[in-house]
Protein backbone atom coordinates (compact mmCIF):
# COMPACT_ATOMS: atom_id res chain seq x y z
CA UNK A 1 0.00 0.00 0.00
CA UNK A 2 1.35 3.34 -1.15
CA UNK A 3 1.86 5.59 2.22
CA UNK A 4 0.75 8.37 2.34
CA UNK A 5 2.40 11.77 3.01
CA UNK A 6 1.68 13.85 5.95
CA UNK A 7 2.54 17.14 7.27
CA UNK A 8 3.77 18.02 11.02
CA UNK A 9 4.24 21.62 12.35
CA UNK A 10 6.37 22.14 15.58
CA UNK A 11 4.77 24.83 18.00
CA UNK A 12 8.10 27.29 16.66
CA UNK A 13 6.63 26.63 13.08
CA UNK A 14 8.50 24.20 11.59
CA UNK A 15 6.67 22.03 8.90
CA UNK A 16 7.86 18.01 8.51
CA UNK A 17 7.03 16.30 5.33
CA UNK A 18 7.07 12.50 6.92
CA UNK A 19 5.45 9.22 5.71
CA UNK A 20 3.05 8.03 7.64
CA UNK A 21 3.47 5.88 11.10
CA UNK A 22 7.13 6.35 11.16
CA UNK A 23 8.40 5.94 15.08
CA UNK A 24 11.99 6.31 14.81
CA UNK A 25 10.77 9.61 12.50
CA UNK A 26 8.65 10.64 15.16
CA UNK A 27 11.23 10.35 18.11
CA UNK A 28 13.62 12.01 15.66
CA UNK A 29 10.60 15.08 15.62
CA UNK A 30 10.75 14.34 19.21
CA UNK A 31 14.25 15.09 20.05
CA UNK A 32 13.99 18.55 17.93
CA UNK A 33 11.00 19.06 20.32
CA UNK A 34 12.57 18.89 23.82
CA UNK A 35 11.42 21.61 25.68
CA UNK A 36 8.08 22.56 26.89
CA UNK A 37 5.44 23.82 25.06
CA UNK A 38 7.33 22.75 21.87
CA UNK A 39 4.60 20.05 21.28
CA UNK A 40 3.14 18.18 17.87
CA UNK A 41 -0.11 18.66 16.07
CA UNK A 42 -0.67 15.84 13.44
CA UNK A 43 -2.85 16.00 10.71
CA UNK A 44 -5.08 13.07 10.42
CA UNK A 45 -5.89 10.92 7.21
CA UNK A 46 -9.32 11.57 5.58
CA UNK A 47 -11.65 11.36 2.40
CA UNK A 48 -10.13 7.55 1.27
CA UNK A 49 -12.59 4.94 0.41
CA UNK A 50 -10.20 2.44 2.72
CA UNK A 51 -10.47 5.23 5.40
CA UNK A 52 -14.32 5.20 4.64
CA UNK A 53 -15.18 1.22 4.73
CA UNK A 54 -12.78 1.02 7.86
CA UNK A 55 -14.73 3.41 9.73
CA UNK A 56 -18.23 1.34 8.85
CA UNK A 57 -16.53 -1.64 10.23
CA UNK A 58 -15.42 0.44 13.06
CA UNK A 59 -18.61 1.59 13.99
CA UNK A 60 -19.70 -1.54 13.89
CA UNK A 61 -17.25 -3.27 15.51
CA UNK A 62 -17.25 -0.87 19.03
CA UNK A 63 -20.25 1.76 18.35
CA UNK A 64 -17.22 4.52 18.37
CA UNK A 65 -16.37 5.88 14.59
CA UNK A 66 -12.57 5.26 13.72
CA UNK A 67 -11.08 8.43 13.38
CA UNK A 68 -7.65 10.78 14.51
CA UNK A 69 -6.99 10.86 18.25
CA UNK A 70 -4.67 13.00 20.48
CA UNK A 71 -4.57 11.83 24.03
CA UNK A 72 -1.47 12.86 26.76
CA UNK A 73 0.07 10.21 29.25
CA UNK A 74 0.99 11.16 32.64
CA UNK A 75 2.79 8.84 34.85
CA UNK A 76 4.06 8.53 38.52
CA UNK A 77 3.32 11.79 39.85
CA UNK A 78 3.31 10.34 43.58
CA UNK A 79 1.41 13.13 44.91
CA UNK A 80 2.99 12.96 48.77
CA UNK A 81 6.58 12.17 47.80
CA UNK A 82 8.90 14.42 49.54
CA UNK A 83 13.14 14.21 48.61
CA UNK A 84 15.52 12.86 48.62
CA UNK A 85 16.52 12.77 45.71
CA UNK A 86 13.88 15.28 44.32
CA UNK A 87 13.19 18.49 47.03
CA UNK A 88 10.32 20.21 44.23
CA UNK A 89 7.61 17.27 45.38
CA UNK A 90 4.21 18.22 43.08
CA UNK A 91 6.29 20.84 41.14
CA UNK A 92 6.66 18.63 37.95
CA UNK A 93 3.16 17.42 37.77
CA UNK A 94 1.86 20.89 38.38
CA UNK A 95 4.34 22.05 35.71
CA UNK A 96 2.80 19.04 33.58
CA UNK A 97 -0.63 20.44 33.97
CA UNK A 98 0.40 23.99 32.72
CA UNK A 99 2.12 22.62 29.59
CA UNK A 100 -0.95 19.73 28.53
CA UNK A 101 -2.89 23.36 29.19
CA UNK A 102 -1.50 25.00 26.88
CA UNK A 103 -1.70 22.51 24.12
CA UNK A 104 -3.65 23.84 21.02
CA UNK A 105 -5.34 22.02 19.61
CA UNK A 106 -6.20 20.32 23.61
CA UNK A 107 -5.52 16.49 24.01
CA UNK A 108 -8.81 14.54 24.37
CA UNK A 109 -8.18 12.31 26.77
CA UNK A 110 -5.56 12.04 29.27
CA UNK A 111 -4.11 8.96 30.60
CA UNK A 112 -2.68 8.12 33.84
CA UNK A 113 -0.22 5.15 34.15
CA UNK A 114 -0.58 4.46 38.02
CA UNK A 115 0.99 6.09 41.11
CA UNK A 116 -0.68 8.83 41.18
CA UNK A 117 0.41 8.81 44.74
CA UNK A 118 2.32 8.21 47.26
CA UNK A 119 1.40 5.55 49.84
CA UNK A 120 1.58 6.28 54.11
CA UNK A 121 1.08 3.43 56.53
CA UNK A 122 -1.80 6.22 57.78
CA UNK A 123 -5.04 5.75 55.55
CA UNK A 124 -6.06 9.37 56.30
CA UNK A 125 -2.53 11.01 55.29
CA UNK A 126 -3.04 8.62 52.29
CA UNK A 127 -6.41 9.91 51.24
CA UNK A 128 -4.88 13.41 51.95
CA UNK A 129 -2.53 12.87 49.18
CA UNK A 130 -5.47 11.28 46.73
CA UNK A 131 -7.32 14.38 47.18
CA UNK A 132 -4.00 16.69 46.21
CA UNK A 133 -3.97 14.44 43.34
CA UNK A 134 -7.68 15.40 42.28
CA UNK A 135 -6.91 18.81 43.20
CA UNK A 136 -4.10 19.34 40.54
CA UNK A 137 -5.09 17.07 37.95
CA UNK A 138 -8.75 18.89 37.74
CA UNK A 139 -6.90 22.06 37.11
CA UNK A 140 -6.17 20.21 33.68
CA UNK A 141 -8.63 22.01 30.74
CA UNK A 142 -9.48 18.25 29.59
CA UNK A 143 -11.57 16.67 31.53
CA UNK A 144 -11.62 12.99 29.96
CA UNK A 145 -9.55 11.73 32.39
CA UNK A 146 -8.55 7.78 33.06
CA UNK A 147 -6.52 5.91 35.58
CA UNK A 148 -4.85 2.60 36.46
CA UNK A 149 -3.58 2.05 40.39
CA UNK A 150 0.12 2.14 40.68
CA UNK A 151 1.77 0.08 44.16
CA UNK A 152 1.99 2.77 45.87
CA UNK A 153 -1.57 3.56 44.96
CA UNK A 154 -3.05 0.44 45.09
CA UNK A 155 -0.64 -2.30 46.88
CA UNK A 156 -1.05 -1.47 51.22
CA UNK A 157 -4.81 -1.61 50.70
CA UNK A 158 -6.00 -3.38 47.97
CA UNK A 159 -7.00 -0.66 45.61
CA UNK A 160 -9.95 0.52 48.30
CA UNK A 161 -8.79 4.30 48.25
CA UNK A 162 -8.19 4.27 44.82
CA UNK A 163 -11.62 2.40 44.33
CA UNK A 164 -13.38 5.27 46.39
CA UNK A 165 -11.71 8.24 44.69
CA UNK A 166 -12.18 6.87 40.76
CA UNK A 167 -13.98 3.53 40.63
CA UNK A 168 -12.86 0.24 39.35
CA UNK A 169 -8.87 -0.36 38.73
CA UNK A 170 -10.22 -2.04 35.52
CA UNK A 171 -11.89 -1.69 32.92
CA UNK A 172 -12.66 -0.74 29.25
CA UNK A 173 -13.89 1.91 26.77
CA UNK A 174 -14.02 2.58 23.03
CA UNK A 175 -12.04 6.20 21.64
CA UNK A 176 -11.85 7.29 18.18
CA UNK A 177 -12.26 3.64 17.09
CA UNK A 178 -9.52 1.99 19.14
CA UNK A 179 -10.50 -0.28 22.11
CA UNK A 180 -8.70 1.05 25.64
CA UNK A 181 -7.72 -1.61 28.14
CA UNK A 182 -6.79 -0.41 31.73
CA UNK A 183 -5.14 -3.46 33.38
CA UNK A 184 -4.45 -3.13 37.25
CA UNK A 185 -1.19 -5.51 37.57
CA UNK A 186 -0.70 -4.04 41.75
CA UNK A 187 -3.70 -4.16 43.55
CA UNK A 188 -3.27 -7.82 45.31
CA UNK A 189 0.09 -6.69 46.46
CA UNK A 190 2.10 -8.84 44.11
CA UNK A 191 3.11 -7.99 40.66
CA UNK A 192 0.40 -9.74 39.18
CA UNK A 193 -2.59 -9.30 36.83
CA UNK A 194 -4.76 -12.52 38.45
CA UNK A 195 -7.22 -15.11 36.48
CA UNK A 196 -10.40 -13.40 37.72
CA UNK A 197 -8.97 -10.71 35.17
CA UNK A 198 -7.17 -11.86 32.77
CA UNK A 199 -10.53 -14.26 32.20
CA UNK A 200 -12.77 -10.72 31.92
CA UNK A 201 -10.02 -9.58 29.15
CA UNK A 202 -10.78 -12.20 27.37
CA UNK A 203 -13.96 -11.93 27.16
CA UNK A 204 -13.68 -8.09 26.51
CA UNK A 205 -11.32 -8.88 23.95
CA UNK A 206 -13.72 -11.47 22.43
CA UNK A 207 -16.31 -9.21 20.39
CA UNK A 208 -13.45 -7.32 18.35
CA UNK A 209 -12.08 -8.83 15.01
CA UNK A 210 -8.16 -9.31 15.32
CA UNK A 211 -7.14 -6.23 13.59
CA UNK A 212 -8.73 -4.37 16.20
CA UNK A 213 -6.67 -1.55 16.81
CA UNK A 214 -6.19 -2.15 21.21
CA UNK A 215 -4.36 0.38 23.39
CA UNK A 216 -3.67 -1.02 26.56
CA UNK A 217 -2.87 1.02 29.88
CA UNK A 218 -1.23 -0.34 32.94
CA UNK A 219 1.54 0.32 35.16
CA UNK A 220 3.88 -2.36 35.64
CA UNK A 221 5.82 -3.59 31.91
CA UNK A 222 4.26 -6.54 30.96
CA UNK A 223 6.92 -8.39 30.22
CA UNK A 224 10.52 -9.20 32.32
CA UNK A 225 11.88 -5.79 31.90
CA UNK A 226 13.96 -6.36 34.54
CA UNK A 227 12.89 -8.59 37.19
CA UNK A 228 15.70 -7.33 39.66
CA UNK A 229 14.41 -4.54 39.90
CA UNK A 230 10.96 -5.86 40.00
CA UNK A 231 9.85 -4.27 36.36
CA UNK A 232 7.70 -7.09 35.59
CA UNK A 233 4.42 -8.88 35.67
CA UNK A 234 4.16 -12.35 36.90
CA UNK A 235 1.89 -13.62 34.45
CA UNK A 236 2.35 -10.67 32.05
CA UNK A 237 3.16 -13.29 29.68
CA UNK A 238 -0.26 -14.75 29.98
CA UNK A 239 -1.45 -11.09 29.64
CA UNK A 240 0.16 -10.74 26.36
CA UNK A 241 -0.63 -14.70 25.13
CA UNK A 242 -4.47 -13.44 25.37
CA UNK A 243 -3.32 -10.54 23.30
CA UNK A 244 -1.02 -12.06 21.05
CA UNK A 245 -3.44 -12.91 18.04
CA UNK A 246 -4.54 -9.22 17.95
CA UNK A 247 -2.58 -7.51 14.87
CA UNK A 248 -2.72 -3.70 16.74
CA UNK A 249 -1.77 -3.42 20.18
CA UNK A 250 -0.31 -1.01 21.99
CA UNK A 251 0.75 -1.44 25.77
CA UNK A 252 1.72 1.91 27.45
CA UNK A 253 2.77 1.53 31.12
CA UNK A 254 5.10 4.16 33.82
CA UNK A 255 6.28 1.92 37.00
CA UNK A 256 10.07 2.73 35.43
CA UNK A 257 10.41 5.94 35.90
CA UNK A 258 12.23 6.36 32.19
CA UNK A 259 11.48 6.46 29.03
CA UNK A 260 11.35 2.69 27.56
CA UNK A 261 10.30 1.34 23.79
CA UNK A 262 9.89 -2.62 22.72
CA UNK A 263 7.99 -4.45 20.39
CA UNK A 264 7.21 -7.82 21.03
CA UNK A 265 5.26 -9.40 18.09
CA UNK A 266 3.08 -7.57 17.55
CA UNK A 267 2.69 -5.30 20.29
CA UNK A 268 4.33 -2.24 20.81
CA UNK A 269 5.59 -1.42 24.77
CA UNK A 270 5.80 2.31 25.34
CA UNK A 271 7.07 3.07 29.56
CA UNK A 272 6.94 7.13 30.20
CA UNK A 273 8.86 9.18 31.86
CA UNK A 274 7.84 9.55 35.66
CA UNK A 275 7.08 13.68 37.11
CA UNK A 276 8.47 13.11 40.57
CA UNK A 277 12.70 11.36 39.92
CA UNK A 278 14.12 9.32 36.80
CA UNK A 279 15.95 5.59 37.22
CA UNK A 280 18.77 5.10 35.81
CA UNK A 281 19.47 2.87 33.04
CA UNK A 282 19.69 -0.27 34.18
CA UNK A 283 21.72 -1.95 32.45
CA UNK A 284 24.67 0.38 33.22
CA UNK A 285 23.85 1.17 36.77
CA UNK A 286 22.26 -0.10 40.04
CA UNK A 287 18.73 1.17 41.39
CA UNK A 288 18.94 4.39 42.30
CA UNK A 289 17.40 7.54 41.56
CA UNK A 290 19.26 9.58 39.47
CA UNK A 291 20.45 12.39 41.89
CA UNK A 292 18.63 15.60 41.80
CA UNK A 293 20.33 18.60 39.86
CA UNK A 294 19.33 22.16 41.18
CA UNK A 295 20.81 23.43 37.51
CA UNK A 296 17.76 21.11 35.58
CA UNK A 297 15.38 20.23 38.11
CA UNK A 298 12.79 18.68 35.88
CA UNK A 299 15.97 16.34 34.01
CA UNK A 300 14.31 13.29 32.75
CA UNK A 301 11.33 13.74 34.08
CA UNK A 302 8.41 15.00 31.29
CA UNK A 303 5.03 14.26 29.56
CA UNK A 304 3.87 12.28 26.74
CA UNK A 305 1.79 12.94 23.36
CA UNK A 306 0.35 10.27 21.48
CA UNK A 307 -1.08 11.41 17.97
CA UNK A 308 -2.24 9.07 16.26
CA UNK A 309 -5.40 7.42 13.52
CA UNK A 310 -7.40 4.34 13.66
CA UNK A 311 -9.09 5.28 10.06
CA UNK A 312 -6.32 2.59 8.09
CA UNK A 313 -5.96 -1.23 9.08
CA UNK A 314 -3.41 -0.40 11.41
CA UNK A 315 -3.48 1.76 14.25
CA UNK A 316 -0.85 4.33 14.10
CA UNK A 317 0.58 6.12 16.96
CA UNK A 318 3.07 8.38 16.99
CA UNK A 319 4.61 8.52 20.68
CA UNK A 320 6.76 11.93 21.18
CA UNK A 321 7.85 12.13 24.58
CA UNK A 322 8.75 15.62 25.62
CA UNK A 323 10.94 16.79 28.71
CA UNK A 324 9.87 19.18 30.86
CA UNK A 325 12.05 22.12 31.11
CA UNK A 326 11.89 25.83 32.24
CA UNK A 327 14.35 26.89 29.39
CA UNK A 328 11.95 29.59 27.81
CA UNK A 329 11.92 31.73 31.41
CA UNK A 330 15.03 33.17 30.45
CA UNK A 331 17.02 30.77 27.89
CA UNK A 332 18.77 29.08 30.58
CA UNK A 333 17.67 26.11 32.89
CA UNK A 334 17.86 26.14 36.51
CA UNK A 335 16.65 26.21 40.25
CA UNK A 336 17.07 29.74 40.67
CA UNK A 337 14.49 30.30 38.08
CA UNK A 338 12.00 28.01 38.89
CA UNK A 339 12.14 29.40 42.32
CA UNK A 340 11.75 32.85 41.58
CA UNK A 341 8.54 31.84 39.18
CA UNK A 342 7.21 30.57 42.09
CA UNK A 343 3.46 29.69 43.16
CA UNK A 344 2.85 29.92 38.98
CA UNK A 345 4.59 26.22 38.62
CA UNK B 1 -2.33 -68.99 44.19
CA UNK B 2 1.99 -69.57 43.34
CA UNK B 3 1.40 -66.23 40.88
CA UNK B 4 -0.74 -64.37 43.75
CA UNK B 5 2.51 -64.84 45.70
CA UNK B 6 4.83 -63.69 42.99
CA UNK B 7 2.85 -60.92 43.11
CA UNK B 8 2.82 -60.27 46.90
CA UNK B 9 6.77 -60.53 47.10
CA UNK B 10 7.13 -57.98 44.20
CA UNK B 11 5.25 -55.36 46.37
CA UNK B 12 6.90 -56.15 49.24
CA UNK B 13 10.46 -55.86 47.79
CA UNK B 14 9.41 -52.73 46.00
CA UNK B 15 8.59 -50.81 49.46
CA UNK B 16 11.44 -51.96 50.66
CA UNK B 17 13.73 -50.71 47.90
CA UNK B 18 10.96 -47.07 48.63
CA UNK B 19 12.35 -46.98 51.99
CA UNK B 20 15.35 -47.92 51.83
CA UNK B 21 15.87 -45.07 48.91
CA UNK B 22 14.17 -42.35 51.01
CA UNK B 23 16.46 -43.85 54.34
CA UNK B 24 19.49 -43.29 51.86
CA UNK B 25 18.29 -39.20 50.80
CA UNK B 26 19.88 -36.74 53.42
CA UNK B 27 17.53 -34.42 54.99
CA UNK B 28 18.13 -31.20 53.21
CA UNK B 29 19.90 -28.56 55.01
CA UNK B 30 17.49 -25.50 55.73
CA UNK B 31 18.59 -22.00 55.49
CA UNK B 32 16.05 -19.95 57.12
CA UNK B 33 15.70 -16.18 56.51
CA UNK B 34 13.84 -13.66 57.87
CA UNK B 35 11.51 -10.83 56.21
CA UNK B 36 10.57 -7.51 57.75
CA UNK B 37 10.40 -3.86 56.89
CA UNK B 38 12.69 -3.38 54.30
CA UNK B 39 15.49 -5.98 55.13
CA UNK B 40 16.11 -9.37 55.09
CA UNK B 41 18.38 -10.95 57.49
CA UNK B 42 20.83 -12.44 56.59
CA UNK B 43 21.64 -10.22 53.42
CA UNK B 44 23.64 -13.09 51.88
CA UNK B 45 23.14 -16.53 51.68
CA UNK B 46 26.16 -19.66 49.86
CA UNK B 47 24.50 -22.45 48.69
CA UNK B 48 26.02 -25.50 47.07
CA UNK B 49 25.36 -26.38 43.61
CA UNK B 50 23.40 -29.69 43.64
CA UNK B 51 22.82 -29.52 47.55
CA UNK B 52 19.30 -30.18 48.30
CA UNK B 53 18.23 -26.92 50.72
CA UNK B 54 15.10 -25.91 51.69
CA UNK B 55 14.74 -22.67 51.99
CA UNK B 56 12.50 -21.23 54.57
CA UNK B 57 11.33 -17.77 54.79
CA UNK B 58 9.53 -15.72 57.98
CA UNK B 59 8.13 -12.95 58.34
CA UNK B 60 8.46 -10.87 61.56
CA UNK B 61 6.10 -8.03 60.73
CA UNK B 62 3.67 -8.56 57.56
CA UNK B 63 3.22 -9.77 53.93
CA UNK B 64 6.34 -10.29 52.17
CA UNK B 65 7.34 -12.02 49.06
CA UNK B 66 11.19 -13.52 48.42
CA UNK B 67 11.43 -13.56 44.62
CA UNK B 68 14.73 -15.19 42.81
CA UNK B 69 13.44 -16.16 39.18
CA UNK B 70 16.73 -18.21 38.38
CA UNK B 71 16.45 -20.19 41.28
CA UNK B 72 12.43 -21.05 41.10
CA UNK B 73 11.93 -19.56 44.12
CA UNK B 74 8.65 -17.24 44.58
CA UNK B 75 7.52 -17.89 48.20
CA UNK B 76 4.77 -15.59 50.05
CA UNK B 77 5.12 -15.14 53.84
CA UNK B 78 3.35 -13.19 56.47
CA UNK B 79 3.23 -12.90 60.27
CA UNK B 80 2.41 -17.14 61.60
CA UNK B 81 2.71 -18.44 58.38
CA UNK B 82 6.53 -19.23 57.24
CA UNK B 83 6.91 -20.32 53.53
CA UNK B 84 9.26 -22.61 52.68
CA UNK B 85 10.48 -24.66 49.20
CA UNK B 86 12.99 -27.18 48.88
CA UNK B 87 15.28 -26.90 45.92
CA UNK B 88 18.58 -28.28 44.31
CA UNK B 89 20.86 -25.30 42.62
CA UNK B 90 22.90 -26.89 39.55
CA UNK B 91 23.83 -23.31 38.23
CA UNK B 92 26.90 -21.63 40.40
CA UNK B 93 26.14 -17.57 40.36
CA UNK B 94 25.29 -15.07 42.03
CA UNK B 95 21.43 -14.28 42.14
CA UNK B 96 19.44 -11.37 43.71
CA UNK B 97 16.50 -11.92 45.64
CA UNK B 98 13.76 -9.27 45.95
CA UNK B 99 10.79 -8.75 47.84
CA UNK B 100 8.13 -9.16 45.27
CA UNK B 101 4.91 -8.27 47.81
CA UNK B 102 4.70 -4.56 47.94
CA UNK B 103 5.35 -3.84 51.72
CA UNK B 104 5.44 0.31 51.59
CA UNK B 105 7.86 2.83 51.17
CA UNK B 106 11.12 1.62 50.93
CA UNK B 107 9.94 -1.99 49.37
CA UNK B 108 11.90 -1.38 46.55
CA UNK B 109 15.27 -1.76 48.48
CA UNK B 110 14.18 -5.00 50.13
CA UNK B 111 16.88 -7.37 48.64
CA UNK B 112 19.68 -9.96 49.22
CA UNK B 113 21.65 -11.65 47.43
CA UNK B 114 21.88 -15.66 46.66
CA UNK B 115 25.48 -17.19 46.11
CA UNK B 116 25.11 -20.74 44.58
CA UNK B 117 28.82 -22.33 44.28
Amino acid sequence: MKKARRQFHTSEGQKIMKNDFDRRAFMRISAMSIGAGALLQFSPLSGTARGALMAGLGRKQNGEAPGAFSIVQLSDTHVGFQGPPDPLGTKAFERAVDVVNALDPQPEMILFTGDLTHDSDDPAEHAKRFKAFREISGRLRVKKQMRVPGEHDAALDGGVLFRENFGETHYSFDHRGAHFVALDNVSQGKPIVGDEQIAWLKKDLSRFPKTAPIVVFTHRPLFDLKPDWEWFTSDGDTVMNVLAPYENVTVLYGHIHREDHKTIGHAHHHAARSLIFAFPDPSVAEKKPLPFNPQQPFRNLGIRTISGTTASRALAAGINDVELSIRELSGTEGIQQLLKVGESL
Amino acid sequence: MKRTLVVIAAVIALIAATQLSLAQEPTPRVVEITAKKFEFNPKQITLKRGERVTIRVVSSDRAHGFLVKPLGLDLDTDIGKPAEKTITPDTAGTFPAICDHYCGSGHGNMKMTVIVE
